[in-house]
């Protein structure tokens, strides 16, 4: 049976025929191609990259990017709609896809010359290639301007040395975007983009040991060691950190739908489990006040959440959306599915820990989603600064 | 080849029917509508014809009411290339659909005539045998293999304990059952190219109905099952009800 989905104030009547139809169409691969092989893949702490090239058939990679260069051309609703049913499926999954898409190919398409786009963007969009951001390192996570992966001009090219942390698709990755500073000195506007190809030599991706979060997902350690790319790999518009954290701002968007998606999966699971599983007297547990509450707590939340994506996604396609926006949604969202995931697996008793539930591998997922991209705090920060003019980081 | 294709507006088969006060329909409201399952047979039968001849016309038809455009939009999605949608609220009754159909169809040019071997709402399996007996077309249903030839068609369906290959002269009518094919996904790009392939919508004011629907219910709540024991030593009981209560052994 396919997932039913959560729309108690009928955000349906809000999209188009055209949104509902991918909504469906992805909802629909991911019963058929996730849900069957999600567990297995966590378990076995294995990104399942079988999906990766049907999902670049399906166009799922920068579908918010102009078709004449190989992406599907969708608004920006839509491509929520993509994450929010990938992330039903699994935040490793909609991971995937947020970082081909949103990191990728976003800052190539944003930041790049004609011809990288012309090169990369149809690779990228085809799974040919697949993509990795490098801009976090160890000792630099929510403050990335202090970053100390530097590169230096030597004639017409450019030197790379540095070592970026907790990338997803790092060791799987064909190209990278790294994020390096260019100058003598230690400012965050002389930071640029650098598309590098992953086997240039001094390059080396290795897989993050010992996670207990986002299993079915690649996150990696990138080292660059005298990396040397040409002129022509520098993404000539990038100029500053504030054009990495324009990418950011694509991913954290579609993150503030995907999360929506994890929660409505916990939440679905958490009705069925309630309505089937009996305890004193043979009477369903939903039956109970304390379920129902918990319940209706759930899906309030996900309505309000839902609300937030819905009206960012129509602000995006305006082009009026402000950041700061975007930094609610992703906090409030992400928020959200963490306890309703929390919720459900409690709903659920001692079945909850089971890997058959989906309810604890999304709640240990989405504690990487709550930190990544943002954590839940610095957004929070951003908010504060917007709203009193005083920055508090 | 210009091969003509059936789709139906139905319920999703995850969706929960329920039957109005009155006995005589379902409730709609909050009812997910998709393209009947079997269509889809169809449907992508008739683009891996197009696809495999390099040439040729996928014309996506249905009857139903305004919103079926939802369907036949879908259907364009996969990559039929244009769409007739006839509208009015479909009946019960198979022959005033069939009658209805024949009449549009009778005025088209088009070598194969395509459908689900059912509707997943109705069941009633009438319309794509009426519509080639009207037309006086041959007609294979419930296919599960197709090969198409300049001017005929060998067609394996199936039937009880076995199969059935038949060949037929075309224009033909012939209906699509599970295991002709795997109906691909309407990817993103054809979702976006559906909204600029040509639609049109045509009134149509449905005949009268030769059979008439008395009521609807909903099934009985199924009675619990009763566990006579594991395992092998369950057998004996087992055996001893079958015979003497449920009498089957």
């Amino acid at each position: 049976m396919s997932f039913e989905g959560v729309d108690y104030f009928d955000i349906d009547g809000m999209l188009s025929d055209e949104e509902r139809q991918v909504r469906d169409m992805v909802r629909r691969w991911v019963d058929e191609n996730v849900m069957p092989i999600i567990d297995e893949h966590y378990v076995e702490h294995e990104f399942p990259s079988q999906l990766v090239p049907e999902m670049a058939e399906l166009g799922f990679y920068g579908a918010n990017l102009p078709q004449e260069y190989g992406c599907a051309g969708l608004n920006n609703v839509a491509y929520g709609l993509i994450m929010q049913e990938l992330e039903r499926g699994d935040s490793g999954i909609r991971s995937f896809a947020s970082v081909q898409g949103a990191l990728v190919m976003y800052p190539i398409y944003e930041f790049g010359s004609e011809e990288q786009r012309r090169e990369w963007l149809p690779k990228l969009a085809s799974g040919e290639a697949i993509g990795c951001f490098g801009l976090t390192e160890p000792d630099f996570g929510s403050n990335p301007g202090g970053m100390r992966t530097r590169a230096r001009k030597d004639g017409d090219e450019w030197v790379i040395n540095g070592t970026k942390m907790w990338i997803t698709n790092g060791s799987m990755a064909d190209v990278a975007v790294i994020w390096a500073k260019t100058g003598e000195g230690d400012d965050p506007d002389d930071i640029r983009g650098f598309i590098v190809e992953t086997d240039r030599e001094g390059y080396t991706g290795k897989d993050q040991e010992g996670k207990l979060s986002l299993l079915a997902s690649d996150t990696s350690e990138i080292a660059l060691q005298d990396v040397r790319v040409p002129e022509e790999n520098l993404l000539p518009e990038s100029d500053g950190l504030v054009s990495a954290l324009k990418c950011l701002t694509q991913a954290r968007y579609g993150i503030a739908w995907g999360a929506c998606g994890a929660a409505m999966a916990c939440y679905r699971e958490a009705v069925d489990y309630a309505g089937e599983r009996t305890q004193f007297d043979d009477e369903p547990i939903a039956g109970t006040q304390l379920q129902q509450t918990r319940l209706a707590e759930m899906l309030t939340d996900i309505t309000r959440a839902q609300l937030l994506a819905y009206r960012l996604g129509r602000l995006k396609d305006e082009g009026t959306m402000r950041p700061q926006q975007v930094s609610m949604a992703k906090r409030n969202n992400v928020d959200m599915a963490c306890e309703c995931a929390r919720e459900a697996r409690r709903l659920l008793g001692a079945n909850g820990i089971l890997v058959e539930y989906q309810s604890m591998r999304h709640m240990a997922n989405l504690e990487s989603v709550y930190t990544y991209e943002g954590t839940h705090d610095i957004h929070g920060l951003i908010l504060g600064q917007d709203i009193t003019g005083i920055p508090a980081y | 080849m210009n091969i003509i294709v059936c789709v139906k507006r139905v319920p999703d088969s995850g969706t929960r029917v329920r039957v109005t006060g009155d006995g005589r329909g379902i409730d709609t409201s909050g009812v997910k509508y998709v393209v009947n399952p079997y269509d889809e047979f169809a449907v992508e039968e008739a683009i891996q014809i197009r696809e495999e001849r390099g040439e040729g016309q996928v014309t996506a038809l249905c009857l139903g009411p305004d919103e079926a455009e939802e369907q036949l939009r879908n259907a364009l999605a996969m990559g039929a290339d244009d769409a007739v949608l006839l509208e009015a609220e479909p009946p019960m009754d198979g022959l005033t659909v069939a009658r209805e159909l024949a009449a549009e169809l009778e005025d088209r040019d088009f070598d194969l005539l395509l459908f689900g071997k059912q509707a997943i709402d109705d069941d009633n399996m009438q319309v794509p045998p009426m519509v080639a007996e009207i037309l006086g077309l041959p007609c294979a249903t419930v296919v599960v293999d197709l090969d198409v030839e300049d001017g005929r068609a060998v067609a394996r369906r199936e039937v009880e304990g076995g199969h059935e290959m038949v060949e037929l002269e075309l224009p033909a009518v012939v209906s699509t059952q599970k295991g002709l094919n795997e109906p691909r996904y309407a990817d993103l790009k054809g979702i976006m190219a559906a909204k600029k392939k040509p639609l049109e919508k045509k009134e149509v004011e449905l005949a009268e109905a030769s059979t008439e629907l008395l009521s609807m219910r909903e099934p009985e709540e199924g009675t619990d099952g009763e566990i006579v024991g594991e395992g092998a030593e369950a057998a004996p009981e087992l055996a001893r009800r079958l015979h003497e209560e449920a009498k089957v052994l």
